[in-house]
């Protein structure tokens, strides 16, 4: 008993003062040499805000994508074949159902736990790309995209659309009567097309609509395969140039442009944003159980001859929807050919001249203000009053898109005429970015004349005189009243957890912060 | 990061050390030992969460129990370890440095040096090999795009032009029952397709060809007891008050759903055009461009409603080629 202790204590003891911990790093190090590098990454520091947090979203979701999608592609079979159906869903029984369809049915009701990986996935997928735009909303605001950034930008905004398109296909998957829907105007968009347009749709469907059954094998591919890898590389390369570059980071006691200042890799942060990976997968789950998203048996297998009434894409297509509603029917017919403008500029030319205004921005910035500097604190949205209001405008008139997807809805909701609800949406999506734009200026121009705007407020006592007149006057100030912060200092390479034999300095028993005392 | 950290490694230099009083290291909890108490109840209810995920799972117990479970599990294991990373972990502030990333003029002069002169070099000394290197390498490029996108399906040709309605093609429903006088009475209406894409004994229901359900879907509407007609031109297409439309929206090539039966509308249920029954299915609302091509359809000698003709124009929607 004595014995077995005694050696494991000299065992330890001839491991060195960091044990089996020490170990690994040093057999690691003498193949890899990962001592220093890797220290070094331990110690990167991550400037805290909660508005930082809004891409990790992006990046847990895009796990949470993977994961269950890697689950989903076990039991999914993408073919159109139609076939029977004979399982769980008693009301369709008997019925013709596309193989994709029947496959993900079964996913629904005879694999288990295959609804709830389902929802997931498609709720993961609506936070996706939902929080990239609101994190893509925080870089926009705050200029984080500005020199030497401008390149993260435009990645960030290829995995924005590539996002898009995902979502779109993996939409069309189970072949249901809505994604059916979809996909149909789909084609009809990319048909639109002048010169191309009809080339383009036969190449791909392999003949006109619905074509020879080969979209959904093919569709399938793109969204398992080519965009996730796309995607993970995009990413890898979004990531690489934030170590790169680091962090940007809001103005603050002891913060400048060289210098980050936060919380270190390991441990706090890594902590923290395990935590929180566990916490985003934790939400998608319980939406996958409580809410339910598409439910496909109810809308049926994809008849192209059927449709339903309310008819809406995912949000995120939403926005074009809209376009596609309130445009008018101008089509140009000449020559011996038509050209679909109705279609073509909604659809085709709109989301494209959106996006590459978006990917101009900080070229279009940078000539604007002739400002060629490196940039790495944070602006205050009020700050820059015209850059502000052009994202303002920018996010009202998508906003405004997205309510136009639903004028029928609206329509029957508020008990008002579609024309005038569709006469509505056409000045609103003009009248409506203009006025937010002003505002937002305008707004932006007051903040910066208030004074000591953004400050805790101090609290202050109002007296009444005998006469009745009222005075204040501001109350003492209490500990909390005032944010201060230590002086930001190195990560230390070394903490005396206990004085080593080298000796360290001691630890008094009881340290004045109320820090407590570890021991091994 | 200090300067001692930068020196050249394998010589062991004397580390900064911090004392575990250091306020940096300290707790941002002003009650740590309460919070800690609180992590392990987080973690210990986490626990028997995500073990109650595995009984669910392995009992087969619905969907919703399994997603609850799993949820609340990871939802307490990950807010433990986020609070457990914001309460009792160093907080700093600490600060790195950010070195500028940009290289000494010499060393950009340097690269910018190979770059050009190096490649003026071989451009002067083999100007023809390297252009016909590049073109070489061009035209690969160029035909590489044949294969790849010429081999994923036809060229569309007219195939986006035709249907499969002909003369005496007889209409019949999704049962595949042919159309008679009766089948419908005024106001009604009902989708047909060409009698040769409803296969009826496929199996316990007709299966309908996709060409039938995408393409030569027709909406049939009965307005009258007398032949009508929708616009000059079209006298003997409607008759006993029968009229048929291609039932593709000319906007995205929606199947024209709806029908307003008091005013005689055709609504697509996708962006709400409509189109006028009456008039030629002209369009009066919405963003559809052009009206539904109308079959013209006739009693054929069974007494079963047929086409007199193919449609007189491409169904569906706009593109370039459609004159």
């Amino acid at each position: 008993m004595s014995d077995t202790a005694t050696t494991k204590r000299s065992r330890r003891a001839s491991m060195g003062p960091y044990g089996s911990v020490g170990k690994i790093v040093g057999e690691l190090d003498d193949r890899l040499g990962v001592a220093k590098g890797g220290r070094i990454f331990l110690d990167k520091i991550f400037p805290d805000h909660w508005s930082f947090m809004l891409g990790e979203i992006s990046l847990y979701s895009f796990v949470v994508l993977l994961a269950t999608g890697i689950f989903l592609s076990l039991y999914y079979v993408p073919s159109t074949h139609q076939v029977i159906y004979h399982g769980s869903y008693a009301p369709l029984d008997g019925q013709w159902v596309s193989e994709a369809f029947r496959s993900t049915v079964n996913i629904s009701f005879d694999v288990r736990g295959g609804l709830l990986v389902r929802q997931m996935h498609h709720w993961a997928a609506d936070i996706f790309t939902g929080s990239i735009v609101v994190h893509m909303a925080r870089i926009f605001f705050t200029g984080a995209f500005r020199k030497p950034r401008e390149l993260n930008w435009t990645i960030g905004l290829l995995m924005l659309i590539l996002a898009i398109f995902e979502g779109f296909i993996g939409y069309s998957l189970p072949d249901d009567l809505i994604s059916g829907t979809g996909l149909r105007i789909g084609y009809s968009i990319a048909e639109s097309i002048p010169f191309v347009g009809s080339y383009l749709v036969t190449f791909l469907w392999g003949g006109p609509f619905p074509g020879t059954g080969i979209i959904i094998p093919r569709f399938f591919i793109i969204h398992v395969l080519i965009i996730p890898l796309v995607l993970l590389g995009l990413l890898s390369a979004h990531l690489g140039l934030l170590v790169r570059q680091k962090h940007t980071q809001f103005r603050g006691e002891g913060r400048t442009e060289e210098n980050v200042v936060g919380s270190p890799m390991f441990p706090t942060f890594m902590a923290k944003t395990t935590g929180f990976l566990l916490m985003v997968t934790a939400a998608t789950a319980l939406l996958g159980a409580f809410a339910q998203i598409n439910p496909i048996w109810q809308f049926g297998s994809y008849d192209a001859s059927k449709i339903s009434y309310a008819v809406q894409p995912d949000w995120y297509m939403g926005w074009l929807d809209g376009a596609l509603r309130i445009m008018p029917s101008w089509e140009f017919m000449n020559f011996g050919h038509t050209i679909p403008f109705e279609v073509f500029l909604p659809a085709v030319v709109f989301p494209g001249l959106i996006f590459t205004i978006c990917f101009m921005w900080p070229a279009l910035e940078r000539r604007v203000t002739g400002d060629n500097e490196l940039h790495n604190l944070l602006d205050r949205p009020r700050d820059r009053p015209k850059r502000t209001a052009a994202g303002a405008a920018m996010f009202a008139l998508l906003f405004t898109l997205f309510a136009a997807s639903s004028t029928d809805v609206l329509a029957n909701f508020f008990k008002v005429s579609l024309n005038a609800t569709l006469w509505f949406f056409r000045i609103a999506v003009i009248a409506i970015p203009i006025i937010v734009g002003l505002v937002t200026y305008q707004l932006c121009k007051e903040m910066q004349g208030v004074h000591g705007i953004g400050k805790r407020k101090r609290p202050v006592v109002v007296h009444r005189s005998a006469d009745g007149e009222y005075s204040t006057t501001p109350a003492e100030p209490r500990p909390d009243d005032v944010h201060s912060e230590l002086d930001p200092e190195p990560v230390p390479v070394r903490i005396d957890i206990e004085p080593l034999s080298n000796g360290g300095a001691t630890v008094p028993e009881s340290s004045p912060t109320g820090v407590r005392q570890v021991t091994r | 990061m200090s300067d001692t950290d930068r020196q050249p490694s394998r010589t062991r230099v004397p580390m900064p050390v911090a004392a575990m009083s250091d306020p940096h290291m300290g707790d941002a909890a002003r009650h740590p030992a309460r919070v800690e108490k609180l992590i392990v109840l987080v973690f210990v209810l986490a626990i028997v969460f995500i073990a109650l995920f595995g009984a669910a799972y392995w009992q087969n117990w619905s969907d919703w129990i399994l997603g609850g479970t799993i949820g609340a599990g990871l939802l307490l294991l990950g807010f433990g370890l986020t609070a457990w990373g914001k309460y009792l972990m160093p907080q700093g502030p600490f600060v790195e440095d950010r070195h500028p990333l940009a290289s000494t003029p010499e060393e950009r002069d340097a690269m910018s040096a190979a770059l050009v002169e190096r490649s003026a070099v071989v451009v002067k000394r083999r100007k023809m090999l390297g252009g016909l290197f590049a073109t070489g390498a061009g035209i690969f490029g160029i035909v590489a795009i044949f294969p790849l996108l010429r081999s994923l399906g036809p060229v569309p040709g007219t195939s986006l032009d035709v249907t499969g309605w002909r003369r005496g093609m007889v209409l019949v429903d999704s049962d595949g029952r042919p159309v008679t006088r009766d089948t419908l009475v005024p106001g009604g209406i009902m989708t047909v397709y060409p009698r040769d894409t409803v296969i009826v004994n496929a199996g316990p229901q007709p299966l309908i060809t996709d060409q039938g359900q995408a393409i030569d879907q027709t909406v049939l509407i009965r307005i009258s007891d007398q032949d009508y007609t929708t616009q000059p031109g079209r006298e003997t297409w409607g008759p006993a008050g029968y009229i048929a439309y291609s039932k593709l929206c000319t906007h995205l090539g929606c199947p024209v759903g709806l029908y307003e039966q008091l005013l005689e509308l055709l609504v697509c249920p996708c962006h709400q055009s409509m189109f006028n029954v009456r008039n030629g299915a002209v369009p009066e609302f919405g963003p559809a461009p052009r009206p539904l091509p109308q079959l013209a359809l006739m009693f054929n000698q069974d007494g079963h409603l047929a086409a007199q003709a193919p449609y007189d124009q491409p169904v569906g929607p706009g593109f370039w080629e459609r004159s």
